[in-house]
Order: structure tokens, then sequence, then C-alpha cells
């Protein structure tokens, strides 16, 4: 396939670094001011350097990387909220001329799910986004290979916090601190508002909700509650009782819930570090546990390309 | 658990005051191989039905206990609660926040006063003093099947005193 992709950030660079090992050529780079296209494919170390010496991608423009000849338009830009913008309106652009949209980009599914598959429906391409949720994971293949038998999902869907968390339990550490430490080794943004408040995890409760229940959920239906300066003694009264702190996301009877809760220490749910779990409730074969790596460029970038590899011939 | 484990169950039962019924109430239980821990007869305490609360500890598989309650629901025992924890379901869950400044024993007892919910105990841990944040453990007893309601209670109580609420995940859900 021949892909186009917005965004180069750690997952737009790694997708073009590791496309050509699944067989396909990136036609396209573009980042939010600057572009490059190149028909018979562009050249990966170039664009990674030209990205870090000068900022920018190409000499071209974003508008002509969405005007190029390509089958797949990986849409890697930065998550928002609200309009979801310019992730969905790249998306739209795919779609209107019958191209594929692969999403990396949360915003757009998350927000402005039922107006992505109305444009889908009227498309000769399809729209897949296992990369927005859970990283490496395959949890939304997993769902749709269930044919419609899962319940109800739940899981750790947020790196940063798990990180946060289980080092304040395993170090008896200040939020303050390990936060601090986060940020130095780079698992948390210089703004960490985004993870520790629960936002990010909740926009992939809300994905799920919106696959699991065909619903038109967003971010606004979600009832939120992050980890942010939470006291290091409720994690130790936490650990007295055998029990640990996790931020948990919960899509189950049409509601969606993010917050911080008690998990058994020794428990499925209590992963440590930056890893990602998550469980599906299925009607007829109990339930199913996911873990693996929920973010990182390489991760993430494998999610985008197995979607890649699940897309139909366009006609 | 196996088919051959042994645990406890506590049998709840109501007698007529007349000779020989707690007699007849244990006979099902030894004779389907149940093995008696103890027996707590309430005398002076009636149901609400005028009958004699029985308390009644015993060893057995699982199988032999479905067998006991059985019996002695054929033998006219009335059985009004059967099973291991069938009397309260416990839930633990961690408040955090200006806990002493919030009146600590008055949320515990808008726990209480809202029914169906009672405090067991409680851990509180204030590394900063009385006047900084705190956190406190609570393990709650509920009436079997109103967890639910409780952790609603718990919610709202949290909720009006601005404290943070960390509910417990349950394991049977989602």
């Amino acid at each position: 396939m021949r892909l186009a992709v917005m965004g180069a950030g750690a997952v737009g660079t790694a997708v073009l670094e590791l496309a050509g090992e699944y067989g396909h050529d990136v036609v396209g780079v573009a980042d939010s001011s600057s572009g490059v296209v190149e028909d018979g494919g562009v050249d990966p170390d170039g664009v990674v350097s030209r990205k870090r010496k000068r900022g920018i991608v190409g000499d071209g423009t974003p508008e002509a990387v969405l005007g190029a000849d390509y089958d797949v338009l990986v849409e890697a830009t930065p998550t928002t909220l609200g309009d979801a913008e310019p992730g969905f309106s790249h998306v739209e652009r795919a779609l209107g001329r019958d191209r594929h949209a692969v999403l990396a980009n949360k915003g757009p599914v998350a927000e402005r799910y039922d107006e992505v598959r109305a444009l889908e429906a009227d498309s000769g391409g399809t729209v897949l986004f296992e990369a927005a949720v859970g990283g490496a994971i395959p949890i939304l293949s997993t769902i749709d290979d269930l044919n419609g038998q899962v319940a109800a999902a739940r899981g750790v869907l947020n790196g940063t916090a798990n990180f946060i968390l289980s080092r304040m339990a395993a170090e008896g550490i200040d939020y303050e601190h390990v936060l601090a430490e986060a940020q130095d080794l780079g698992v948390a943004e210089a703004d960490p508002a985004f993870d520790v408040e629960g936002t990010d995890a909740a926009l992939k409760c809300v994905i799920l909700a919106n696959v699991l229940y065909e619903g038109t959920y967003t971010l606004a239906d979600a009832e939120v509650e992050g980890i942010a300066d939470l006291p290091g003694s409720a994690l130790e009264l936490a650990a007295e009782d055998g029990r640990t702190i996790r931020l948990v996301g919960e899509v189950s009877d049409g509601n969606v819930r993010v917050g911080p809760r008690l998990v058994p220490e020794n428990g499925t749910l209590a992963v440590s570090g930056t890893l990602n779990i998550v469980q599906l409730e299925t009607n007829h074969a109990g339930r199913l546990n996911i873990s693996g790596r929920g973010a990182g460029g390489p991760e993430t970038a494998s999610a985008v390309l197995a979607d890649i590899g699940r897309l139909p011939e366009l006609s | 658990m196996s088919e051959t484990d042994v645990r406890s169950y506590t049998v709840r039962l109501e007698l007529v005051d007349e000779p020989g019924e707690l007699l007849r109430a244990l006979e099902p239980i030894a004779n389907n191989g149940g093995n008696l821990l103890s027996i707590f007869h309430e005398r002076g305490n009636l149901t609400p039905r005028g009958h004699i609360p029985v308390e009644v500890d015993l060893e057995a598989t699982e199988t032999q206990f479905e067998t006991i309650v059985g019996a002695l629901r054929e033998a006219g025992v009335n059985v009004i609660q059967a099973g291991a924890e069938r009397y309260s379901e416990e839930l633990t869950v961690v408040l955090v926040g200006h806990l002493v400044a919030t009146d600590l024993s008055d949320t515990l007892r808008q726990f209480t006063e809202c029914g169906g919910v009672s405090v067991g105990d409680v851990s509180l841990s204030a590394p900063q003093g009385t006047e900084g944040e705190s956190s406190a453990r609570l393990r709650l007893e509920a009436i079997e099947g109103q967890t639910g309601d409780a952790l609603e209670t718990a919610r709202t109580v949290a909720d009006e005193k601005g404290l943070r609420l960390i509910e417990p995940l349950t394991e049977e859900g989602p």
C-alpha cells in the first residue's frame, strides 16, 4: 500500500521507518507546517534528519501531502479534544477521496465517532484505529474478532499514571517526586495533566464504548477522576490490606468511568511500570486479559501497520 | 476450588419453640457429612415471625453443603441464610482529603445512617498531622447484594465533604 503519514512525532516517524519492513511505501509525510511528497517513496532518514535539524520534514506543504496519490492516510497528529482538528479534517479528506484512514490519533474517534462512521459509510475507504487504544496491544481487533460477544471492558490504559502509582507504592515516594522522576525519564510530559488527570485513559475508554455499544460517546459522557496529588499514605493503607491503587477505566452497562481504584496487590490489573492491560468480558468465554506496551513510537506504529495489513483492497 | 475442598459455612435457621426442634435441625447436618463447629441458640431473641433464630457453623464440602441445605428444607426447617460469607459483604475503600477537619467521626456516622452499611475497622494515616491531607482505609460491611448501594452512599458522603473516594474494583465486574 502507498501511505501518507500526517504527523511526524514519535508515532509518525516510527511508521515511516518501519513501513518498508511491512511491504508498504510512504509517499508523503507532513508535520504541522511542512510536508514532503515523493511518488517513488520518501527517504526516512532524510525526513528524520530534516525534522531534527531544521524542524521541518521537507520543503513542501501539509496540503500537498493530503493531495498526494496514496491508498492509506495515517493520521498521527496530536490528539485534540472538542472538534478533534486537524485530525478530523485529514480523515474527512481521505475518505472523501475513497481512500483508507488509519488513526493513532484518539481525537476524531473519541469526540466525533458518529461523524467519522458516517463519512466512512459514504466512502470506498475504511477507517481503522487500533493504535488509538492501548498502543501495541491488539484490543480493537480482538473485539472485532469476537463478533459482538464482548459485553464490557476495563483496564489500565495510561502508562504514565501507572508508572507513577507503581513507583509510589514500591518506593514509598511522594507524588511530586515520582512525577519529577517520570518527567526526567521521558515517561511523563512536561505538562502531565492529560495523563494524570485521567483524560487520556478516558478517551481510550470512550473509543471502546463507541466500538462496544455502537454509540456516540464523547469525553463529556465519561466520569473521570485522575491520580494527581494522591498522597503516599493512601497507597500505604492499601498495601497494608494487600491492595494497591491503579487508574482503572471501566466500560460497562453503557457507562464510561475512569478513576483510581483499589485492586489486589498481586492481581491481574496491578501491572507495574508503563505497562497497560485490558480485560474483556465476553458473553460465552469468560474474561480475556491482554497486556503489553500501551505507548511508544515503534509500539504504536506496529498497531498502525497491523491495521494497514487488515485493510481491504481499494476498488 | 475443587469439589473435595472442605470449607466452613454459616447457616441461620428459624426454629419453632418446641422440644426436639433443635435436634431435628441438626440431624440433617450430621447425616450428610457436615462437621458441626458451633451452635448459637438465641433463646429469648425472636425473629419477626416469632421463631427462635439459631446460627450454626459447620464444615462441609460444597456438594455436601448443598445436600445439607436441601435436607434441612425438606425436614421443614426454615433456612434463612445459607452459605459462606452470606451475612454480609465486605468492601474496602480509601478516603483521601482533610479527613480530620471534615470530622471523620461524622463522616463514618453518615455512612452508617444511610442504612445497609456498617463500618468495620478504620485505619487512619495522617503523616502531616491533623492539619494536612490524610488517608483512611475503611472496611464497610453491607447486606448481601447491597454493596452497590453502600458504594453509592460512600460516594455521596465523600462528595459532600469534598473528599476523594478510592473505590474497590469488584472482582466480578465489569
